[in-house]
């Protein structure tokens, strides 16, 4: 086997050497099932990964009922066709396969990693099979499990980190889906049926996308792909998310007895497919992107030794996600940390970056965009994304070229576009 | 703009080396080879992806520090980036990203390991990188008082303001009365005001030398090339003794030990600690396999037994884990850790768990959960190489800890040959009160919660 791997190796090395930066190969096809596939084809492992991906994120949650889409993607793995939990959990572990995934707010991901052998791989895609169309939602497991998320909700709601997150999606998303959150009464509230129903609803072939990554040849990707969707509703036209309303700049303080004081500031900002896209990561790069070279890092961290972890960041999602920056510092210094954090911010937006740091963003971008796709996993998670936010299939061919693109004058044009101080929210948790 | 002078015929004649040499057949993957000077290097060659990590690995970490000096290990790695002669304040960071590459570091008890992920042709620039700040840091005054109130800052966010880290590490200085293992890496927040830069300084002069270190390459280069930079660049420094590292064995101890944190919080958690031992001799150890395994059954997969068991059937927990590593330069631990339920008490869970224990000492565990443990194993060893990054943490991990980094496949073979009896044996022999502390997190309300100062005053 080893030996084997290594032939292939050395072959593969000589074959792609002139072409180094070759990009990923992805296949793309919709299944009979009505589900979008999207498959790229590696055999260095023998491993297979696997990742379905549902319109069925918070953004989905009934409005009077938070916390159902996180419930019923966490119901799934526990009890599935003719599995109960502790089966379920047995056999993945019997065959060394991972099943993974979660809800977040625009996204429920089901994924699997499983050994390439046939016998085995086959198992464990049955196995998935039957969590994503055929969850059994027993009522028993169901009240255990609201019990436990309702104990983990009370203990993140005494935590300085939770408290400033909370307030800060519903600060810049007030009403609209992106900042409804679970209350320990809504949560306590949602019943059985809610789950299945969303299940029923959401959990569907037509939004359904299916992304491989591993050892198969396309005919085994086509028929897991089939396997995995087959049994799903068809699915109707799914209510659009309504547009963000920006909110007004405001400034939220909130109390708590712990040391450092946690400073949230941002805006609803960027949307997936946003053509702005490469001017601000370029320019975020300068502000507060660049890990341990950026503006707010040297500002906030190097120069006054406020804080260990100061950033900022763009999460573009269906709808506006939020441009935000974050940082903790000691509670008695917060208002110093936070001038110098708006100041930074302030000139940033006015001045834009310099040329050198417009070749130092474009440097490490471009430079380290082999990084991105060392191993199946990362490939697997650039290739999700692309499918289920509908990017072009030569996104990642085309992302150097489009970083090198960006001008300086871009990244202040879009900055201003969409970082605007009329709009932005701060809080403050634990700040004297 | 100096560093950039001083810097390029430093890296220039590198760059061509990492092109040219490839497509060698492997045979002995991964290769050693150990410069006059003592750094050890070892190279895994995977030609996957042009990518590459570089490590380098100190074998000193906050077991190695003195009381009162706590720390000194962690915050010596922030200003391991705070400049030489060469590379100034903030350039290290600023090259590497120039480099298209990420860096970071990571202090634990046993080592202080640095580490950059780069795009492979660049590989040389970051050898000549980590040689130049093995000898030639600044150290200065001025960046030091700077960087100490960051590794405060540190502190405050990972500890201090988290109920469960402050029990971990409070339960920790019960445990241990003699070992260093008894202070936490990051240090006591005491020890990190009254820390001097001389006391980073002497740190720095006691352990930083290629003798005390090994350099850990993954990724798509050509060992002979590398061992070629790593000579052209180390090859100079000098090898120094080492200071003696006294033992400081913990005693035996003799009777359970408890403690209590009270913090705000919602939930109660409580940590069981049994002394265990680790592997010393990787062919002749029997136990520490045999505990790696039961870790597993306890708690290793969704169908483990804590799960299985405290969680889902008796819902006695939220959550319920085991956790042991087998490696460490010091002493060994076997931690239960347990969160009981709405309406449970902390004497409920520790008695739950107890009764897990207690279940395998009487009964056993069956051929089934045995094999479903291994089975995990043999898949992890395959899904690691699917990251770079884990296979040198394996390496170095081991090396730290003085086994031999072509151990991890023996590692395997010998946790697959554990039986169901050498399991049960484990489980007498090392689950017993004579050797265990319990700490217990008693949650406080969040209202009488006194607003709790950022730092002593000093001043």
């Amino acid at each position: 086997m080893r030996m084997k791997m290594k032939a292939l190796f050395a072959v593969a090395v000589l074959l792609s050497a002139p072409l180094a930066m070759a990009g990923v190969k992805i296949e793309q096809w919709t299944a009979a099932s009505g589900a979008r596939v999207f498959f790229v084809e590696t055999r260095a492992l023998p491993i297979v990964d696997v990742q379905v991906d549902f319109a069925a994120g918070a953004a989905q949650d009934p409005a009077d009922k938070p916390g159902v889409a996180q419930l019923t993607r966490g119901l799934m793995d526990l009890g599935a066709g003719n599995m109960n939990e502790t089966e379920v959990a047995m056999r993945l572990a019997d065959l060394g396969a991972r099943l993974g995934g979660g809800a977040d707010t625009d996204r429920a991901t089901v994924s699997l990693r499983t050994l390439a052998d046939a016998d085995k791989r086959t198992a464990a895609f049955e196995i998935m099979r039957q969590v994503i169309a055929e969850p059994r939602f027993p009522e028993p497991v169901f009240e255990r499990e609201r019990a436990r998320s309702l104990a983990a909700l009370r203990e993140s709601l005494t935590r300085p980190d939770t408290i400033a997150s909370r307030a800060f999606w519903a600060g810049l998303y007030g009403e609209h889906p992106y900042g409804r959150q679970p209350s320990v009464e809504s949560l306590a509230a949602i019943k059985l049926d809610d789950l299945r129903e969303f299940h029923a609803a959401n959990y569907v072939a037509r939004s359904a996308v299916v992304t491989i990554v591993g050892a198969l040849n396309r005919a085994e990707a086509e028929a897991l792909a089939q396997q995995l969707t087959e049994a799903l509703p068809a699915g109707g036209e799914q209510a659009q998310l309504p547009a963000v309303a920006l909110p007004p700049a405001a400034e939220l303080r909130l109390p708590h007895h712990a040391a450092q004081a946690h400073i949230q500031i941002g805006m609803p900002a960027l949307k997936r497919g946003d053509p702005d896209f490469y001017a601000l990561m370029v320019g975020n790069y300068s502000l507060g992107g660049g890990g341990f070279v950026s503006r707010l890092m040297k500002e906030v961290r190097d120069k006054r030794g406020f804080a260990y972890s100061v950033y900022s960041y763009f999460a573009p999602m269906k709808e506006q996600g939020p441009f935000q920056i974050g940082l903790q510092t000691k509670r008695e210094q917060a208002a110093d940390a936070l001038k110098v954090t708006r100041e930074v911010l302030a000139k940033f937006l006015t001045e834009g970056p310099s040329e050198s740091e417009m070749a130092a963003a474009k440097a490490n971008i471009v430079g380290s965009f082999p990084l991105r796709l060392d191993s199946n996993r990362k490939i697997l998670d650039n290739v999700a994304v692309i499918g289920f936010y509908g990017l072009p299939l030569d996104y990642l061919d085309t992302y150097a070229t489009n970083i090198r693109k960006v001008t300086a004058a871009d990244v202040r044009a879009a900055f201003a576009r969409h970082v605007r101080p009329e709009h932005l929210v701060t809080v403050v948790v634990a700040g004297d | 703009m100096t560093m950039r002078r001083h810097l390029r015929p430093l890296l220039a004649p590198l760059a061509a080396l990492f092109c040219t040499a490839m497509a060698i057949p492997a045979l002995a993957n991964p290769y050693e080879h150990t410069l006059a000077n003592g750094l050890k290097i070892i190279v895994k060659e995977d030609h996957r992806a042009p990518t590459a990590v570089h490590m380098v690995w100190y074998r000193a970490g906050s077991m190695d520090e003195n009381n009162g000096a706590t720390g000194v290990a962690h915050v010596l790695e922030h200003m391991m980036f705070k400049g030489t002669p060469k590379v100034g304040p903030g350039e290290f960071n600023r090259l590497v990203a120039a480099a298209g590459g990420r860096d970071n570091a990571f202090t634990s008890r046993d080592y202080t390991a640095y580490f950059q992920q780069v795009p492979k042709e660049k590989l040389g620039e970051m050898i000549a990188l980590e040689a130049d700040r093995m000898r030639h840091l600044t150290l200065s005054a001025d960046e030091f008082a700077q960087e100490i109130k960051v590794v405060m800052e540190e502190r405050r966010l990972r500890t201090d303001d988290q109920p469960q880290s402050l029990l971990f590490e409070t339960m920790n200085a019960v445990a241990f009365k003699v070992h260093p293992y008894r202070w936490p890496i990051i240090g006591w927040m005491d020890d990190l005001e009254s820390m001097t830069v001389q006391d980073a300084r002497d740190w720095y002069e006691r352990w930083y030398v290629p003798n005390n270190a090994t350099m850990v390459v993954v990724g798509d280069v050509d060992h002979k090339a590398v061992f070629t930079a790593a000579e052209k660049q180390y090859g100079a420094l000098k090898a120094r003794p080492l200071p003696v590292r006294k033992p400081q064995e913990e005693p035996t101890q003799t009777g359970v030990r408890r403690v209590t944190v009270k913090a705000p919080a919602e939930l109660p958690v409580v940590i069981m600690g049994y002394r265990a031992p680790v592997i010393r001799n990787v062919a002749q150890d029997v136990d520490p396999y045999a505990l790696e395994l039961l870790a597993g059954v306890l708690s290793g997969h969704g169908a483990a037994r804590f799960s299985k068991s405290l969680v889902r059937e008796q819902r006695l927990a939220v959550s319920a884990g085991a956790e042991y590593d087998a490696s460490a330069r010091g002493p060994g631990m076997f931690y239960l850790v347990g969160t009981p339920s709405q309406g449970k008490t902390v004497a409920e869970m520790e008695a739950g768990l107890r009764a897990e224990i207690t279940r395998v000492q009487a009964d056993g565990i069956t051929a089934e959960e045995l094999n479903r443990t291994k089975a995990q194993l043999v898949a992890s060893e395959i899904y690691k190489l699917d990251s770079m990054f884990a296979q040198a943490m394996e390496i170095g991990q081991l090396e730290i800890v003085g086994l031999p980094y072509q151990s991890g496949e023996q590692i395997i073979e010998k946790l697959k040959a554990v039986t169901a009896e050498q399991v049960q044996e484990v489980a007498k022999r090392y689950f017993v009160d004579e050797s265990l502390t319990v700490g217990v997190l008693d949650p406080q309300p969040m209202e009488n919660a006194p607003r709790r100062p950022a730092a002593a005053a000093r001043h």
